[in-house]
């Protein structure tokens, strides 16, 4: 847990559109231990998917280091998984072959694999199914099944859960954390849901907009499994909770001003 | 784990045939040769303005006989297919350039898209002109009508490709294969299939008309022979040939279609 997989150094990221020029991200500092499980969370447009793309590779027009396991990032690579808000499955795949992606079935090293992560995801029977046939949580599963094939050090993770009921969300929330036990993959997840943030994370990041930055980083010291119900999980969101609001306020204040 | 999802799948339902289904699209073309017999057969109308259904029945049947009507068949079909297999060779390579590249796009695209205006027909007596009544120019006309769907359909379906779906195929490192095989493709079949239904389409109609401007063989050829001696009969054995020919073509793309488009999640009505 020593090592750092992920290296952020003032980075920068600027948005120059016809008729104005966007900061989206100020010197960004972050590290990230191999194995850990970071979550973001911050106001609307304070730049967390901005963040997450660059480190995936998506967008690589950004001032600063960002080194994944001592490599400056300069484009996707199977190092990096990524899991959208929306499942974006490809909607003419079967399940299996949505997990397979440009690898073939016909391979049983494959086939044993995907099949392996249907299971993991709950999904065993729908094989065959296409998209249209899925429920929005279902889908979502196939995608994270999708990423975890090409098993990445690291998942990056942009509100995954969003569109999840509250069920949903908390069964996806174990099956992560079970993935992250037994994978030992460094995670980055990004929510809108302060509790989701604390029930999760070994740390939080606290991004503040206008422009983009990180407010603060409040480590989370509670083992795992994590119960909501337990004092120490109350008081752990409050702490959060208390810092979020500064951050909330500030960025009102700041908007007022525009 | 605490929290137990369980979802199984139905058994899928057995497919039943239902007759009436099939019956439908019958109805109206049955109600309508019965009229049409009884109006001849009753001498409402003079034959050679509308031959009995029948009539036009046996005349098939000498025709096939005599092998007349195969003759023409094969000629029409091979101006068809090859003037069709031309239009759509160049319209999938060009539409897929345009597709893939803005560079591509901008130079050749204004230029088809100026020339898709000019209806044409009107540029049947150009060709005349230039490659005289011969093979080449009917075969020429015919790609010229197949290609312009095919090229706007294709160029349309790359771009609809949706941004977020090659972003994935980003981040899951596929090879330009995998990109072009598991995403562009697929999602751009609604509209290939689309171009190449109504490529069909005009592919037929500028047969027709090239035959009859002066030809010596093929089912327009036929029509127009037998307009001359006013032998009706023969000109509705024409018709109902390139209605059934038109129909075929048709249905087999159509089927197609919704075999390979049954991932979809459309309206049904
Ligand atoms: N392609 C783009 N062109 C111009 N500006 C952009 C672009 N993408 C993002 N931005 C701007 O960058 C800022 C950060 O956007 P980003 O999507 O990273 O926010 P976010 O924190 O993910 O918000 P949300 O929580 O709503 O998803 C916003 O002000 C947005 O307007
Ligand atoms: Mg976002």
């Amino acid at each position: 847990m020593s090592e750092r997989a992920l290296v952020i150094e003032r980075l920068n990221k600027i948005f120059t559109t016809p008729n104005e020029r966007v900061v989206a991200l100020r010197e960004i500092d972050l590290q990230v231990k191999q194995g850990e499980f970071i979550t973001v969370i911050g106001p609307s447009g304070c730049g967390k998917s901005t963040l997450l793309k660059i480190v995936a590779g998506l967008d690589v027009e950004y001032d600063g280091k960002v080194e994944l396991n001592g490599q400056q990032i300069k484009g996707p690579s199977l190092e990096k998984g990524f899991i959208f808000q929306e499942p974006r499955l490809f909607p003419w795949l079967t399940v299996e072959k949505n997990i397979a992606g440009d690898q073939s079935l016909k391979d049983p090293k494959v086939r044993g694999k995907v099949h392996e992560l249907i299971r993991l995801v709950k999904l065993e029977g729908f094989e065959k199914a296409y998209p249209k046939e899925l429920s929005g949580g279902m889908a979502q599963r196939v995608s994270i099944a999708r990423a975890l094939l090409r098993k990445p050090d690291i998942l990056l993770l942009d509100e995954p859960f969003g569109a999840l009921d509250a069920f949903t969300r908390s069964h996806m929330q174990e099956v992560l954390l079970n993935i992250w036990e037994t994978n030992k993959t460094t995670m980055i997840f990004v929510t809108h849901d302060l509790d989701e943030a604390v029930f999760l994370g070994q740390r939080v990041v606290i991004m503040n907009p206008r422009p983009g930055h990180i407010k603060s980083v409040l480590p989370i010291e509670l083992s795992f499994p994590r119960k909501r119900s337990s004092l120490a999980f109350q008081e752990m969101r409050r702490t959060v909770l208390n810092e979020f609001e500064k951050v909330e306020e500030e960025s009102y204040t700041v908007g007022a001003g525009i | 784990m605490t929290v137990e999802i369980s979802e199984k799948l139905s058994e899928p339902q057995k497919k039943k045939i239902n007759w009436l289904n099939v019956t439908y699209p019958w109805i109206v073309p049955i109600v309508i040769v019965i009229a049409w017999q009884l109006v001849g057969s009753l001498g409402f109308v003079e034959e050679h303005i509308l031959p009995t259904p029948s009539k036009i029945l046996t005349t098939f049947g000498t025709l096939l006989g005599n092998g007349e009507l195969f003759y023409h068949l094969t000629v029409s079909g091979q101006r068809v297919l090859l003037g069709f297999a031309l239009g759509v060779g160049v319209g999938v390579l060009l539409g897929v350039m345009t597709g893939f590249s803005r560079l591509a796009q901008e130079v050749i695209d204004p230029s088809l898209q100026m020339l898709r205006t000019v209806p044409l027909l009107a540029l049947i007596p150009l060709f005349i002109l230039w490659f005289g009544v011969g093979e080449f120019g009917k075969v020429f006309m015919i790609s010229i009508g197949a290609f312009f769907p095919v090229y706007v359909n294709f160029f349309l379906g790359i771009r609809l490709v949706d941004q977020k779906l090659i972003e994935v195929s980003e981040i899951l490192q596929f090879s330009f294969w995998g990109k072009l095989t598991k995403v562009i493709i697929p999602s751009a079949l609604p509209n290939i299939l689309l171009g190449i239904r109504l490529a069909l389409g005009t592919s037929w109609l500028v047969l027709v008309v090239g035959e009859m401007m002066g030809t010596s063989a093929g089912i327009g050829y036929m029509i127009q022979d037998a307009r001359a001696y006013a032998q009706t009969d023969i000109v509705f054995v024409g018709l109902v040939m390139f209605a059934l020919l038109g129909k075929c073509s048709d249905s087999l793309v159509y089927a197609i279609e919704r075999k390979s488009l049954k991932w979809r999640d459309t309206f049904k009505g």
